[in-house]
């Protein structure tokens, strides 16, 4: 045990023995995190409309200024040729106004717009048809209609009010950098020193397995810990993350986790020949991890067996605490079963990266 | 000439081929990709936490919830029926969406509350609007005899995805994160990794020109990635109904040209560090991460921000993916995606020579 | 149950290593003094560096037993190993660490005490001489002085038995004379050095010298009853003799 020390002051000092690690490690992520989260936002604004009004009557002049209005359309043009530039890819959504559209109206019949989208995108498609539906609706309301004063809705957006996507993406991307970096670089260690021989002098010493993987894994702890916090405080100043609970949940919840994380990695250390290997091997795994974590998608939309399988997957407990702690002030008691599976998880993949490690072959 | 680098594609094969595990991966990864996205994510929401707080517990109130109850949309917790049992559900994650029925609910005017989690927005404006529906619905059949729908109704069409499948996106876009994958990351750690053992010096004295030797390094790789490719275009075509309107030689000749960038900026990296974990963190942080997230894959480009629009343009990925749109579901020609061809090419040349700067300075 | 000082401190009976169908080392059995310099000699393929894997603990035998120091090392890999010293064939040291970071690593995980880490490091840098190169990274200082150094943090720990593995592959004479004067002084101090090698003159500077052909001990004595043995002028012909393909 006295070899601990040793071992994590070693660690450190070849890490950051290529100058060019430590921004790698620490600002590299954070600026990830800011670019990132900005990137990550499902809600479309300028989209580009191209609007063919055939009626030209006050009705239509009048819906037309309703989509200039919003701010989730900028007009591209105004006649024919729509289709053209939607096939160019230069408009995203074509709204075409039948000739007769004020007259129908001006009677008290029904009437029919045509939304035409681009589609390959099948999410913004959809956003953007739900944007000229709502942009439609809320024009057609002048015109009355039977449950008009007698039903009212109203939605109470709880935890968010603003509907700020990003303060939901931020905790997210925070977990998948922190995983990644954790992962890769515990993933690549033992490995590395398989390769380049010098495991062999390690293995000729009387250091413990047990201690030996303990003082690999606490080096990357601290950073996956100090990488963390960047990430928070960052997260805080600039898009004004919510702290809603405990940050000592967090904290407590993010070392387990990293434990369970690094472990995975020495894991597949122990199991591999090159780094090469060990790389692809992680990827593989993370890949899966990352996208049924409930990140980009909401865990909810998933089929009952992929649902299922996101119960072994670490990453997603991890982004469920952050996002309920953070956002929601969930306490203790709440996340309780989190912190169950992640030490049950924690002690089998570390155990298992001991034993898998062999002093004698 | 060629007999040497002939020599040496098949050094570097058999280093591939021989690495059983890594190979498996490289080839069933791809195939993982594309089943997981066609079969177990999608931004569809079926079945979320739903609980109703009925103040009114009278017949029309029951009604209501019983026209919840059936859409597939929500699972009733039965168990919820407080204000305080309702926030327990929320901090815990099990509700998404609560309704509050009023007392004496039944005869209009009427008002009902929705409490939604926001904390995902985006799923909260979708159940709040499938709630608004359900209600609208259960108030139009009961204003009898009445018109129900609004004056004026949108007709949308869905130009060349109908059915809004998101296979048409997902299948250029991990063909993209592949390609990347395999062409950048796995070239330049290859070649990091021959530093880090001394053997590129070894390779560096031998009458191969080093220009010869990297060609070399990388025809492997190449040609794994366009068996990755193949892979996918069969796997998206084939099992998720991908549509290929487009040529096939228009195709390949563009998935080639992308290798191609990639391999480039893979070489780049190589040759401006010597450890196998900086190749692999730097790829990691300004390749792989990006290519996910900032060309178009997984968020729409016209939802980011401005500075991150332009920053996306310096992205490989998103034209690419752009190419294999316009080609597969627009079966454009050249004159379709020559721009961002070219653009690519440009790329390519670019990073291209960068390296060679890189490396002529590294020998003086 | 430590050995009496007057037992063999290595010994090896009918030790047997097979990968598959393949016999790498067949049933060896000899013995080490304590103090000697005992030459392993053998052709590329001949199971010198298996053998040495055996005894050092890093491999398991398939049969037969080794005992190191008294130990049995199959049955206490980890115990051996805090009486014996090991210098292998590729790298053992971090090429991204410097020479004191590396003697402070390879101290600290022997369970040396800090301050007698860092007294035994600069003791061992003034004894070498390489005072120039205390504060650089290992990849920058010549092959010569790596070895040396490489010896010298085996010996760290004041094992029982140091085992080289090819020390001075591809060395230069000079140092290859200097490494061998470290290696006498440490079997004076009465450290048994346990030494495979490619050069034949080395044979020479043994106290005995076993030579491996095909997995077996084909010959060990002392290098002069080797050479009248097999009328030979020097320890190259004795080599030549028993690895010569048989007629």
């Amino acid at each position: 045990m006295r070899a601990i020390p040793y071992i994590v002051q070693k660690e450190f000092l070849q890490i950051f023995r290529h100058r060019i690690m430590l921004p790698l490690i620490f600002v590299m992520p954070v600026l990830q995190l800011l670019v990132l989260s900005f990137a990550a936002d499902y809600e479309v604004d300028n989209l580009r409309l191209h609007i063919n009004d055939l009626d030209r009557s006050q009705a239509s002049r009048q819906l037309v200024g309703h989509f200039q209005a919003s701010p989730h359309f900028t007009l591209t043009g105004n006649g024919a040729g729509g289709a053209g530039q939607i096939h160019r890819g230069e408009a995203d959504l074509l709204l075409e106004i039948p000739l007769g559209f004020n007259r129908s109206l001006a009677k008290g019949n029904r009437a029919e717009v045509q939304v035409a989208a681009d589609a390959i995108n099948g999410v913004q498609a959809g956003l953007a048809q739900a944007y000229a539906n709502a942009i439609v609706q809320s024009f057609s309301r002048q015109f009355s209609g039977p449950t008009r004063g007698l039903l009212s809705i109203e939605t109470a957006n709880w935890y968010n009010p603003g509907q700020d996507y990003q303060t939901f993406m931020v905790p997210g991307i925070l977990v998948i950098l922190v995983t990644l970096v954790g992962m890769f670089l515990s993933g690549m260690n033992i490995v590395k020193e398989k390769e380049i021989g010098t495991i062999e002098q390690i293995n000729v010493s009387p250091i413990g397995k047990g201690a030996f993987i303990v003082g690999k894994l606490l080096p990357f702890w601290l950073i996956g810990m100090a990488e963390l916090s960047i990430g928070l405080i960052a997260g805080r100043l600039v898009f004004g993350l919510p702290l809603a609970g405990s940050l000592a949940i967090i904290f407590v919840f993010a070392g387990l986790y990293l434990f369970v994380v690094l472990g995975f990695g020495l894991l597949i250390s122990t199991f591999t020949e090159t780094q090469q290997q060990a790389m692809f091997l992680a990827w593989f795994f993370l890949i899966i991890f990352i996208l049924m974590s409930g990140l980009f998608t909401p865990i909810e939309s998933m089929p009952p067996w992929a649902q299922a399988l996101t119960k072994g997957n670490p990453v997603a407990y991890f982004v469920d605490v952050m996002r309920l702690v953070l956002l929601k002030g969930s306490g203790w008691q709440d996340v309780q079963p989190h912190f169950g599976v992640m030490a049950v998880y924690a002690g089998a993949v570390n155990t298992l990266a001991v034993l898998n490690y062999q002093k004698t072959n | 000439m060629i007999k040497p680098l002939l020599v040496f594609i098949r050094k570097e094969a058999f280093h591939i081929l021989r690495d059983r595990r890594t190979l498996i991966i490289l080839l069933g990864m791809p195939a993982v990709l594309v089943l997981l996205f066609g079969f177990a994510i999608s931004n569809e929401i079926r079945e979320a936490g739903f609980a109703v707080l009925d103040q009114a517990r009278n017949e029309p109130s029951r009604q209501l919830t019983d026209r919840f109850r059936a859409s597939p949309y929500f699972t009733m917790q039965e168990g919820v029926q407080t204000q305080a049992a309702m926030e327990a559900a929320f901090r815990k994650g099990s509700l998404k969406l609560a309704l509050v029925i009023p007392p004496g609910y039944g005869e209009p005017p009427v008002s009902l509350q929705l409490v939604t989690d926001a904390t995902d927005p985006n799923t909260a404006t979708t159940l709040s609007n499938y709630a608004s529906a359900i209600i609208r619905q259960e108030w139009a059949g009961r204003a009898t005899g009445q018109q129900a729908s609004a004056l004026v109704e949108v007709k949308p069409l869905m130009l060349y995805n109908r059915e809004l499948k998101s296979v048409f996106l997902f299948v250029p876009g991990v063909m993209t994160v592949i390609l990347m994958l395999v062409s950048a990351m796995m070239t330049s750690i290859a070649i990091t990794r021959e530093k880090e053992l001394g053997t590129m010096e070894v390779l560096l004295v031998s009458p191969l020109p080093p220009a010869l030797i990297i060609v070399g390094k990388v025809i492997p790789y190449i040609l794994l990635a366009l068996a990755n490719t193949g892979v996918i275009l069969w796997l998206g075509t084939a099992v998720f109904d991908m549509p290929m309107r487009g040529s096939y030689l228009l195709l390949w000749a563009s998935a080639l040209l992308f290798v191609g960038t990639a391999l480039s900026l893979g070489i780049l990296i190589s040759t401006r560090t010597s450890s196998q974990q900086v190749a692999m963190l730097f790829s990691l942080m300004v390749l792989m991460l990006p290519t996910i997230l900032l060309s178009g894959f997984i968020f729409p480009i016209a939802s980011m921000p401005l500075p991150l629009q332009v920053i996306s343009n310096a992205i490989p990925a998103k034209w690419f993916i752009i190419i294999l749109k316009d080609i597969m579901l627009k079966g454009g020609g050249l004159s379709l995606i020559w721009q961002e061809s070219l653009i690519l090419l440009g790329m390519t040349t670019f990073f291209i020579a960068l390296s060679v700067r890189s490396f002529k300075t590294r020998l003086a | 149950m430590q050995n009496s000082p007057q037992s063999p401190i290595i010994e090896a009976s009918k030790l047997t290593k097979q990968f598959g169908a393949f016999t790498a080392v067949d049933a060896i059995s000899f013995e080490v003094e304590r103090g000697e310099i005992f030459g392993f000699l053998g052709a590329n393929g001949a199971g010198k560096t298996t053998a040495m894997r055996m005894l050092t603990g890093l491999s398991r035998p398939t049969s037969g037993q080794a005992r190191v120091a008294g130990i049995d090392v199959a049955a206490h890999p980890e115990k051996v190993k805090q009486r014996i010293g090991y210098m292998s064939q590729k790298f053992s040291l971090y090429e991204d660490l410097t020479v004191m970071e590396n003697i402070r690593f390879y101290g600290g995980i022997y369970g040396l005490p800090r301050k007698q880490a860092r007294q035994a490091g600069s003791q061992l840098i003034e004894q070498l001489g390489m005072e120039a190169f205390a504060r650089k990274q290992v990849s920058g200082i010549p092959l010569g002085w790596r070895q040396k150094l490489s010896f010298s943090i085996a010996l760290l720990h004041q094992p029982d038995v140091v085992f080289l593995d090819e020390p001075t592959g591809g060395v230069d004479p000079v140092t290859r004379r200097q490494f061998w004067e470290m290696i006498y002084q440490a079997a004076e101090t009465g450290t048994t050095v346990f030494v495979t090698t490619h050069y034949m003159d080395e044979a020479e500077y043994c106290g005995r010298v076993s030579i491996m052909v095909d997995g077996q001990i084909a010959a060990l004595d002392t290098p002069d009853r080797l050479k009248s043995e097999f009328q030979a002028a020097n320890m190259h012909e004795v080599f030549l003799q028993l690895t010569r393909p048989k007629p």
